[in-house]
């Protein structure tokens, strides 16, 4: 049970404030005196409050910070307030509230912390609060590294919590009748004879009462909706079209804008002629922005046709124009002089494998981003004031970079945040934002939406990191013995990092996540990261690092079990140093049926790979066809401590293990002429339907923490893939993606 | 040029050649069919035409001319559903839900042609329509549902 005094330690303090007809309960934040600048919340004097439950007369309004890319946090904040609060779906609305400190993701933070996630320890646990208290003082209100969950998982139930046991006292002070005797329900407090008491007419005396902070939360046996299956909030308007996403937005007389931006990404435009464009139907105006030109017309298309009749004089790129030269940038780093960290040095690797070495090289190369749902903006700009309406994970961070362009103060800019096509990591950047600043800068008084064309959005999106992974390794009497992983990638931290104008101590941990913290007690286990300087710009993408380093590692130590002549799962098991990890292992060996008789031409493959603190483990069973690899099954056992919502769990899961796989099938970003060749979905296409396996998932509630799971499916689904093509055709595939060496149906 | 969309007939004023997508969405502010690719590969803009799915990104405003368009809109709404919306409540097969407007569209159109597809069927049906976010198993589950509830009525 947690109580309200724990978390206030973290100077975390649920109060109330009186709104307009009522109250609201929500984080109040109060600078307090703590000797560790770190851990100092605010500036000296400054007090905060933000609300996550709102309730006057007119009804009750829960705030959901964390931004809804698709992912339903709107719906999985909302449940886990009104889990302790006693409201029903149906009976509350939703917003997202405005960009503010207050709403500070308490989760990020550690996970920047150089620790494994197994790894409890006190040094651990420091440094995680410390990271964690980085993220606090920038204020980081950010949706992303799967943090909603965690983040939201105790504090939003606290608000929750709060909010109830203070209408409760409301109620009691008005009736006379003792708080242990009221118990609350729908909405409302009910007496012990049975009448209810809604909260709408308690809530002016509840903003006149100091709010109840002795609260503890419900045992997870009383829980009525989390872990129980739930109907998203979303889930009607997004079957029925009735949802407005960004790009939907419309106000009366707004203008439509197009960009083209050199696409040699960062290159300077030299000069260009809009001499036709001009002349086009619809056409209002052309207008120079950096390093391109928006058209704004009085519709999309007219606006897009116009952008592409203007000819441009591009400047070279920043980055070797050709893919080649960027992949032997990576090869020559693997060298002292570009040696990130050696995170993992067990035993004597260089003793154990001494001439018996076996060696294999990997690659992962850029792959985009590319949400079904275009980035864009709508923005207004005057000169007292600006409005943007746009999906954004980092809201803050958005203010800050409109600042810098329009001049004005953070606090006159307000964010209006919308529900998201999709994003993977796309909508952390702020091209968007940035390009619709200026364009609303020079056209100040006007209210324009821009969209990008999908070409647009492909030839700036910063991909996903280029890597390499060389791999040396020893096996001996049926085990593997030395296990020695480098990897040598671009660092899309700092290339994002650099972008947000942040800097991050220490080595880049992501250059080593999924690779370094598998939970395998191989007596001789070696992992280092080299960085390779900056390329092409490149970015988060969905599960980052452990994208590609989970196909590296688990592929590399399959080769290895192989070569012992061990079975790939029982070694995976023996090794296994970590109870919740193997419990996830011993799960999907059952549930695949591992070890029984697949027949001709078929194979099966196990991977494993821990990110973002969730052990997750994947088969694959794939049959080797006259027309190519078709993936016939897929198997899913993943410990995220607990479920909160199974079938969003379920659809989530599946959705991940899509995405890696049709990834790692046919996806890939070249450079040629410092452009990205890859211009649409054509060539970028990721997995189709007909492609789609049947996918088994089961959720483990072994681990202490609770997790959020956008991520974790993405990285174990590729080495599952090549493993299993292995089983079935002998064929070791080392590179991303696999249709360059292999066929699919 | 006199476009006809769920029912309504109104006079628009465009180039013969523009998309029937920014028709609907930038004239005629039906936003349902939504912008994807704008060259046929995604299906995020799939309406019918005349009962039949098709991708608005690739026809005209002077091809649908005199011509019946049903948007996801038309089919249905939140208080009176379409067989295939309810099976895709039924199922919550949105994720980021920005492909599912066309997702049920050619779902629809293809099962008023198959009332008892197969899963071949299906999968032949359904691959012109990405979603980025995977939810295709969850689709094939809906589409089975559907086919059923539009079988009993
Ligand atoms: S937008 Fe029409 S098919 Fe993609
Ligand atoms: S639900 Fe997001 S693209 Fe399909």
């Amino acid at each position: 049970m947690v109580n309200v005094g724990k978390i206030a330690r973290r100077s975390f303090l649920v109060g109330s404030v009186a709104v307009a007809g009522g109250v609201a309960f929500g984080y109040y934040a109060v600078q307090k005196p703590h000797k560790n600048p770190l851990l100092a919340s605010l500036a000296d004097g400054e007090a905060t409050f933000n609300p996550w439950v709102k309730i006057s007369s007119k009804g009750i309004t829960l705030i959901t910070p964390h931004a809804d890319l698709g992912q339903g946090a709107y719906s999985m904040q909302a449940a886990l307030i009104a889990e302790e609060l006693d409201l029903e779906f149906g009976q509350f609305d939703i917003e997202p509230g405005v960009p503010a400190a207050a709403y500070y993701n308490t989760a990020l933070g550690a996970e920047l912390a150089p620790f494994r996630s197994t790894d409890e320890s006190f040094q651990a646990e420091t440094m995680r609060t410390v990271f964690s208290s980085v993220t606090k003082l920038m204020g980081a209100q950010g949706t992303g590294g799967s943090s909603s969950v965690p983040d939201s998982f105790e504090k939003l139930r606290i608000a929750g919590a709060v909010a109830r046991e203070t209408l409760k006292k409301a109620a009691s002070k008005r009736t006379g009748i003792d708080v242990s005797d009221l118990t609350t329900r729908q909405a409302a407090v009910v007496l012990p004879d049975g009448t209810m008491l809604t909260y709408a007419e308690l809530a002016a005396d509840a903003a006149k009462i100091k709010p109840v902070k002795n609260v503890e939360l419900r045992d997870p046996s009383e829980w009525r909706l989390v872990g129980k299956e739930m109907q998203r909030l979303d889930i009607i308007p997004k079957s029925t079209g009735t949802l407005t996403y960004g790009i939907d937005l419309d106000f009366e007389g707004m203008l439509y804008a197009a960009v083209k931006v050199n696409p040699r990404q960062g290159g300077e435009l030299n000069g260009y002629d809009a001499s036709t464009a001009e002349t086009m139907r619809g056409v209002q105006k052309i207008l120079p922005v950096t390093n391109g030109v928006a058209v704004i017309a009085n519709n999309t298309w007219r606006a897009f046709k116009a952008v592409d009749a203007i000819t441009y004089d591009w400047g070279d790129a920043p980055y070797p124009a050709e893919q080649a030269d960027h992949w032997k940038a990576v090869e020559a780093s693997f060298t002292d002089d570009f040696l990130d960290n050696e995170w993992r040095a067990d035993g004597d690797v260089d003793a154990a494998i001494d001439g018996n070495s076996i060696e294999a090289e990997y690659r992962a190369p850029y792959v985009a981003h590319q949400p079904l749902e275009p980035i864009g903006a709508v923005i207004k700009v005057t000169d007292d004031r600006l409005d943007i309406w746009v999906g954004h994970q980092m809201p803050r961070f958005v203010q800050q970079q409109i600042a810098a362009i329009t001049g004005h103060d953070v606090k006159d800019i307000h964010l209006h945040n919308q529900y998201m096509g999709g994003s993977f990591g796309h909508r952390l950047e702020f091209e968007n934002v940035k390009l619709a600043a200026e364009i609303g800068n020079q056209m100040r008084g006007e209210i324009i939406k821009l969209t990008f064309s999908r070409e647009e959005d492909f030839a700036h999106d910063f991909p996903r990191q280029i890597a390499m992974a060389r791999g040396r390794g020893a096996v001996s009497g049926g085990q593997v013995e030395a296990y020695d992983l480098g990897v040598a990638a671009v660092s899309s931290s700092d290339s994002q990092g650099a972008r947000a104008n942040l800097s991050r101590p220490g080595p880049d941990g992501q250059l080593a996540a999924g690779a370094w913290n598998l939970p395998y007690a191989v007596p001789n286990f070696r992992m280092r990261t080299y960085k390779v300087p900056e390329l092409a710009p490149t970015s988060s993408w969905r599960s980052v690092g452990a994208s590609s380093n989970g196909f590296f590692a688990d592929c590399f130590l399959d080769e290895l079990i192989h070569a012992a002549g061990a079975d790939p799962m029982a070694e995976r098991i023996r090794l296994c140093d970590h109870d919740v990890s193997r419990k996830v292992l011993e799960a999907v060996a059952e549930m695949s049926g591992w070890g029984t008789d697949l027949g001709e031409n078929r194979g099966r493959g196990v991977a494993f790979v821990e990110s973002f603190g969730v052990p997750i483990a994947e088969v694959i069973e794939v049959t080797n066809t006259e027309n190519g690899i078709r993936i016939d099954k897929v198997f899913v056992a993943a410990d995220v401590g607990t479920v909160v919502d199974p079938i969003n769990f379920d659809n989530h899961v599946k959705g991940g293990v899509v995405w890696g796989l049709g990834h790692a099938m046919n996806c890939e970003i070249t450079y040629a002429d410092g452009m990205a060749e890859q211009s649409n979905f054509h060539a970028h296409e990721g997995m189709r339907l007909h492609q789609c396996p049947e996918i088994v998932v089961r959720g483990l509630e072994n681990a202490e923490k609770v997790r959020g799971i956008g991520e974790p499916p993405v990285p174990p689904a590729a080495p599952a893939l090549a493993n299993a093509i292995f089983a079935a055709t002998g064929q070791r595939i080392r590179e991303m993606p696999f249709n360059k060496h292999i066929q699919f149906v | 040029m006199r476009i006809t969309v769920n029912g309504v007939t109104t006079n628009v004023d465009v180039e013969d050649e523009m998309p029937l997508l920014w028709v609907l969405r930038d004239e005629l502010k039906v936003k349902g069919p939504k912008y994807g690719c704008g060259i046929a590969q995604c299906g995020a803009c799939t309406v019918h035409v005349d009962g039949l799915a098709v991708r608005s990104c690739s026809i005209t405003a002077k091809q649908v001319e005199g011509r019946d368009v049903t948007t996801i809109e038309g089919i249905g709404s939140p208080d009176a559903l379409h067989a295939v919306q309810e099976a895709w409540i039924e199922h919550q097969v949105a994720q980021c839900g920005y492909c599912q407007s066309g997702q049920i569209m050619s779902a629809a159109s293809f099962l008023s042609m198959h009332p008892s597809p197969s899963d071949d069927q299906i999968d032949h049906a359904m691959s012109a329509n990405l979603c980025r976010c995977g939810t295709y198993p969850r689709i094939r589950e809906a589409i089975k549902t559907a086919a059923a509830k539009m079988r009993e009525a």
